[in-house]
């Protein structure tokens, strides 16, 4: 099993494992977001005519205080950048179907240590170095994060949901004993302000985008992206990892060693949900702060899922739910803003309820006593 | 340290986690995954303060809390066993869900986004008559029942079945999806009637007030291997480090947050096999095609 050699037909990466006519592919992978969609619409209705309002009115308010102007906009895509991460991790990991439910502790931790290597830079640190550390950072703690649950996946079989949701409550509580009881300013819950690896805000770019918190940070979740994409459909890791995630029997005697897989992609899926702590940490606030992933990451596994586990679905996902999210602000006179979390989970129940193709995602995450 | 105080806040602590833990059992037994006992604890605890408040009874808000938590349990059940969704995505959003459709009812009825107005309870003042509640004689006792109903009933039986061996189960005769809905339904009562005690224990309902209650119980149900009996003990093991932590919270001999973290270390250590190995239902978290 752990002879490469032995691999004849992988050498060639397939453009799709389901090789679906392009039509039938795109209609299975479209359809089930919009049927959420719709189901959402309707159960807004019904909660926005339970609070006596109009729909129509509160909706137009919904577009306009989101897409309808700059700092909407830009509330937007900085909350997109956060679920853009978690997504992305929360897909990377389903892909070699499996289930990384602690995103949101390697959010956190990955924000905490890309606030700590800011604090440790001195100041004036060129910005790209900075970055480059503090990413390197986050990453890595994410990544550690990540890798505990792979571990005792691959060495004891031990089930990754499980493992990755009591791994939130250690992780977090532990963050909290460092900040609560170390690292914090007086009378607060977060870390002084970082000396290096500030990002520019958008707002510094464009002035219309003045007061919101959308930042660089933007363009590095889009880098992941493209990064992420390239890997599972252009490199030959990729490939494994999709033909692990299908079928893990037929992959392991197809010649891919599948403990290692699994390996990589629950520690790489941390890797990138750490990463995603900059855009708070670096682009927003500047300081880390205990709390500050406030479900982000578990929102991230709506965002795979309605993204259908392609990058630039995770993408279009992650701007849909930042959309709801601030939406809900913006109809707040009106309508209670609790209406996007019922909405949340609306969504996420429909997608998963009309996906029949994600349970064939989800094939290996699916059993509880694999391997 | 005074042990009769001690037992006393232990069991009030326990509550909650016994009986989301044995809702916990039955689902898992009949292989449905039960990331949803969060959830169903929230909807029971909000659905619980609502009829009260309407009502001034706190019966009439167990049965309204029950009834809360039934409705979560059937939307857990038609998407996971009728429609055949993932059983994990479908625990998220339903946990999700809970936590909206209260935040939002909570805004709608009381006009808050933080808590309830304070409601009547059953009494239950832990110091001087703690053991008053019905609801915490009711918590005592639902362990050793859904032991003798797993091991010692018919239904339970089916239960069994249906959790290791459904394609069995069924060619016997035995309705695997009738068996799953209702042991859904039941572990929904039972984790909403955990809810209920918390709020009916406080007097009121405050935004998530659950605050991970659900994962304890059931980290409480893999630690206890299934079993009603080593679940219960578990709630009761988590339930005592809980209390020692409270009662010890002068004293800073151990950060609170490393009290915190024994129940989900306790899981992970039980699900590596360090001593003994965690083995779940067979069928378990399997959606059969």
């Amino acid at each position: 099993m752990e002879c490469e050699l032995s691999a004849p037909p992988l050498a060639k990466p397939a453009p799709s494992p389901a090789r679906a006519p392009w039509r039938e592919a795109a209609e299975e992978a479209l359809i089930p977001p919009l049927v959420a969609l719709l189901v959402a619409l309707i159960c807004g209705d019904l909660l926005i005519l339970s609070y006596g309002q109009s729909p129509a009115a509160v909706y137009r308010m919904l577009l306009e205080g989101t897409w309808g102007n700059a700092y909407g906009f830009g509330q937007v895509l900085y909350k997109a950048t956060t679920l853009a991460f978690t997504g992305l991790a929360v897909s990377f990991g389903l892909r070699a179907g499996l289930f990384n439910i602690g995103a949101e502790s390697q959010l956190a931790a990955g924000g905490f240590a890309a606030a700590l290597a800011g604090l440790v830079l001195p100041v004036g640190t060129p910005l790209i170095f900075a970055l480059f550390v503090c990413m390197i950072a986050a990453g890595l703690a994410g990544g550690l994060v990540g890798s505990v649950p792979a571990y005792l996946k691959t060495r004891f079989g031990a089930h990754e949901v499980i493992v990755t949701i009591m791994l939130n409550f250690i992780v977090l509580a532990l963050l909290n004993w460092f900040i609560a009881g170390h690292l914090h300013v007086p009378e607060t819950l977060h870390t002084p302000e970082i000396h290096a690896g500030v990002l520019p805000r958008l707002a510094d770019i464009d002035p219309r985008f003045h007061g919101s918190a959308a930042n660089l940070a933007l363009i590095v979740a889009v880098l992941v992206a493209f990064a992420v994409w390239f890997y599972l459909f252009r490199a030959r890791g990729g490939y494994d990892l999709r033909a692990v995630g299908l079928q893990p029997q037929a992959a392991e005697y197809g010649g891919i060693n599948v403990g290692r897989v699994w390996m990589r992609a629950l520690t790489f899926s941390g890797v990138i949900a750490g990463i995603g702590g900059i855009n708070y940490v670096l682009g927003y606030k500047h300081y880390y702060e205990d709390g500050f992933a406030s479900g982000a990451g578990f929102l991230g596994i709506a965002v795979a899922l309605v993204g259908r586990n392609h990058p630039l679905g995770v993408l279009l996902a992650a701007f849909f739910f930042a959309t709801l999210s601030q939406g809900g602000l913006a109809i707040h006179a009106f309508v209670p803003k609790q209406m996007m979390d019922v909405l949340q989970g609306v969504v996420i129940l429909a997608v998963a309820m009309a996906v029949p193709e994600v349970r064939r995602v989800l094939r290996g995450a699916r059993g509880w006593k694999d391997a | 340290m005074n042990p009769i105080s001690f037992l006393t806040q232990m069991i009030r602590i326990a509550i909650p986690y016994l009986f989301a833990a044995s809702g916990g059992v039955v689902a898992e037994r009949a292989g449905i995954v039960s990331l949803t006992l969060e959830g169903f604890m929230l909807s029971g605890a909000f659905a619980a303060v609502l009829g009260t408040s309407y009502s001034g009874s706190p019966w009439i808000g167990v049965l309204s809390g029950v009834f809360g938590g039934l409705i979560f349990a059937l939307i857990h059940a038609v998407a996971t066993i009728r429609y055949r969704a993932d059983q994990v995505v479908v625990g998220v959003a339903i946990n999700l869900l809970a936590i909206g459709v209260t935040r939002f009812f909570l805004k709608l009825f009381f006009a808050s986004s933080s808590n309830s107005p304070r409601v009547a309870g059953f009494g239950g003042n832990i110091n001087a008559a703690g053991f008053d509640n019905p609801l915490l004689w009711l918590g005592i006792i639902v362990a050793p029942v859904m032991a003798f109903v797993i091991y010692k009933t018919p239904f339970g039986l089916r239960v069994r079945a249906v959790g290791e061996h459904p394609d069995a189960a069924e060619s016997v005769g035995v309705s695997v999806t009738r068996v799953r809905y209702v042991a859904v339904a039941i572990s929904g009562m039972l984790a909403a009637l955990g809810g209920v005690y918390l709020a009916l224990d406080q007097h009121q309902f405050t935004d998530q007030m659950t605050a991970g209650r659900g994962f304890i119980a059931i980290s409480a149900v893999i630690f206890g291997r299934w079993d009603p009996l080593r679940a219960a003990a578990a709630c009761l093991l988590f339930a005592a480090a809980e209390t020692l932590q409270i009662q010890l919270q002068g004293a800073h001999a151990i950060p609170s947050q490393f009290i915190e973290m024994i129940p989900y270390a306790l899981t992970i250590i039980a699900l590596a096999g360090v001593v003994g190995r965690a083995v779940p239902p067979a069928a378990l978290g399997k959606v059969e095609d």
